[in-house]
């Protein structure tokens, strides 16, 4: 089975969306995919336990309500099997999808590194808590450490604590003058500020980060760097995300140039891949609004409506300034590196330790020496992690991109004669 | 209020609520084995790290990204 679109989209979080909307009244025929069961993307996030912004509740509503949008949700890129063809998977089926423009709105995933005891049952990643708790985890009177580095911390402490959890510290990596920097230059963002003051919390803690996840079959307790002081405390759960990196798999498997770990895009959002776009945190961190803004500038370059694209750079700009602003404040400390220990798994899909990566050159040599990345994740948690620990650079992924069943390969068969 | 079976125990959740919540709502929250035998939970939730992956209704599904459903069989050991 095969089917044809002008502009298809791939994910529909806040860059997917607003992509959708700009690209309606100038699109016969929009497919937006995303592989969630519900739109909104990670932010945007709705479940039992979500509270989902107007905004988005409305955007959301707009784009499903136009005619010419054709939403599918839990669904995946799995290959690419000819010149703008992908073929994709659902619950259900596999089939390919035929386009003229592709806007790429893939998203970021955590930075989620090694360090002993990650593996335990009651480890998740920041956003990751955040994201489970919306759609339903139960945290009622755990008590939770939130480790890591960045903003993400202080919404996930939020969710947590607004679904009955309590919260024991949120430790962060960056130092006090780092944090301090940032919100002092919040006010060019008002809207940002309002969002910070709001989070700020008294059990975080700057020049901190996690040692160890200690327990036996899961979690028991966590032990602490905190401002050059080692403490232990017992929880229920701990989570942990070090920042947030770039979906660029996708963008790489198609061609595209990456700079800086992101898709690299041009004014108009185009990638360097002719008539595919990219917009929001695949091509760079920087939050909703610069996601929202990007979205809508690939949209409208992509039904060639570069005029209304214009107007919107202005904007991009703005955004743009508060993501170079974040990044810098929230830089990684090195000692992070050395968190992990020689037996400390590193590539949890295959369970390969430490001890059989440290020492060797690259990433191509660490997957045909340890099977590291070759799992089912196809190295999307231990890539990024070696990748800070060690500098290497994952390679392109090769389809199928994800994990897929034989059904749907069978539909490669599908492809026309040239 | 969906009613699903979790490694053959009975278990009603909240509408929306997704099968990884489901884990710990009707179980000890862990989702599979690992190959070196240990036993793993969720860890992104948001269909990345393929931690949560679990069989529903005979099919290999990521609990995460999965909602629950009247009648489904989800299974956590292979």
């Amino acid at each position: 089975m095969s089917e044809y679109t002008n502009l298809l989209i791939i994910g529909a979080g806040p860059a997917g969306l607003a992509a959708a909307l700009a690209a309606a009244p100038r699109a016969e025929r929009i497919v937006l995919l995303d592989d969630n069961p519900l739109p909104g993307g990670q932010i945007w996030r709705a479940g039992p336990q979500a509270k989902v912004p107007a905004q988005a509740r409305q955007l959301r509503e707009q784009v499903l309500a136009c005619a010419n949008v054709r939403y599918y949700s839990g669904a995946r890129v799995i290959a690419q099997p000819g010149p703008d063809t992908l073929l994709v998977e659902d619950a259900e089926r596999g089939w390919q999808i035929r386009y003229d423009r592709l806007i790429l709105c893939t998203g970021a995933r955590e930075l989620l590194l090694p360090f002993p005891g990650w593996t335990l049952p009651g480890v998740t990643g920041a956003g990751g808590l955040q994201a489970l708790i919306k759609a339903g985890l139960p945290v009622r009177d755990q008590r939770i450490v939130i480790a890591g580095s960045g903003p993400l911390l202080l919404a996930s402490a939020a969710t947590a604590r607004d679904n009955g959890a309590q919260v024991l510290r949120i430790a962060e990596q960056a130092s006090a003058a780092a944090v301090a920097g940032f919100a002092a230059q919040l006010p060019r963002w008002p809207h940002k500020l309002l969002q910070a003051f709001a989070l700020f919390d008294r059990q975080y803690r700057s020049a901190s980060h996690v040692l160890a996840a200690l327990g036996n079959d899961r979690l028991e307790g966590v032990r602490l760097m905190q401002n050059g002081k080692v403490v232990e405390m017992a929880c229920d759960r701990l989570a942990c995300g070090f920042g947030l990196v770039p979906n660029i798999q996708l963008g790489q498997a198609l061609g595209c140039a990456v700079a800086l770990d992101a898709i690299a895009v041009d004014t108009w959002q185009a990638t360097t891949v002719p008539g595919v776009y990219a917009a929001g945190e695949c091509t760079g961190f920087g939050g909703s609004e610069r996601a929202l803004v990007e979205g809508a500038i690939a949209g409208l370059a992509a039904v060639g409506n570069r005029q209304a694209a214009h107007r919107l750079l202005r904007r991009r700009d703005r955004w743009h300034g508060f993501a170079a602003a974040l990044n810098k404040a929230f830089a990684l400390d090195p000692a992070l590196k050395s968190l992990a220990t020689a037996d400390t798994l590193v590539c949890r899909c295959e369970d390969v330790p430490y001890a059989a990566l440290a020492g060797l050159r690259d990433w191509r040599q660490a997957k045909l020496a340890s099977r590291c990345g070759m799992g089912a994740c196809q190295g999307r948690v231990c890539g990024a992690a070696t990748r800070h620990l060690f500098g290497w650079q994952p390679s392109a992924p090769r389809p199928p991109f994800s994990p897929a069943r034989i059904d749907t390969l069978l539909c490669l068969d599908d492809t026309p004669d040239a | 209020m969906p009613d699903l079976i979790l490694d053959g125990r009975p278990l009603r959740v909240a509408d929306g609520t997704s099968v990884a919540a489901a884990l710990a709502l009707g179980g000890d929250g862990c989702s599979r084995t690992s190959v070196s035998g240990q036993r793993r939970a969720p860890l992104c939730g948001m269909g990345i790290c393929q931690e949560c992956r679990v069989t529903i209704d005979g099919r290999r599904r990521l609990a995460c990204q999965t909602l629950c459903r009247d009648g489904m069989q989800v299974e956590t050991r292979p």
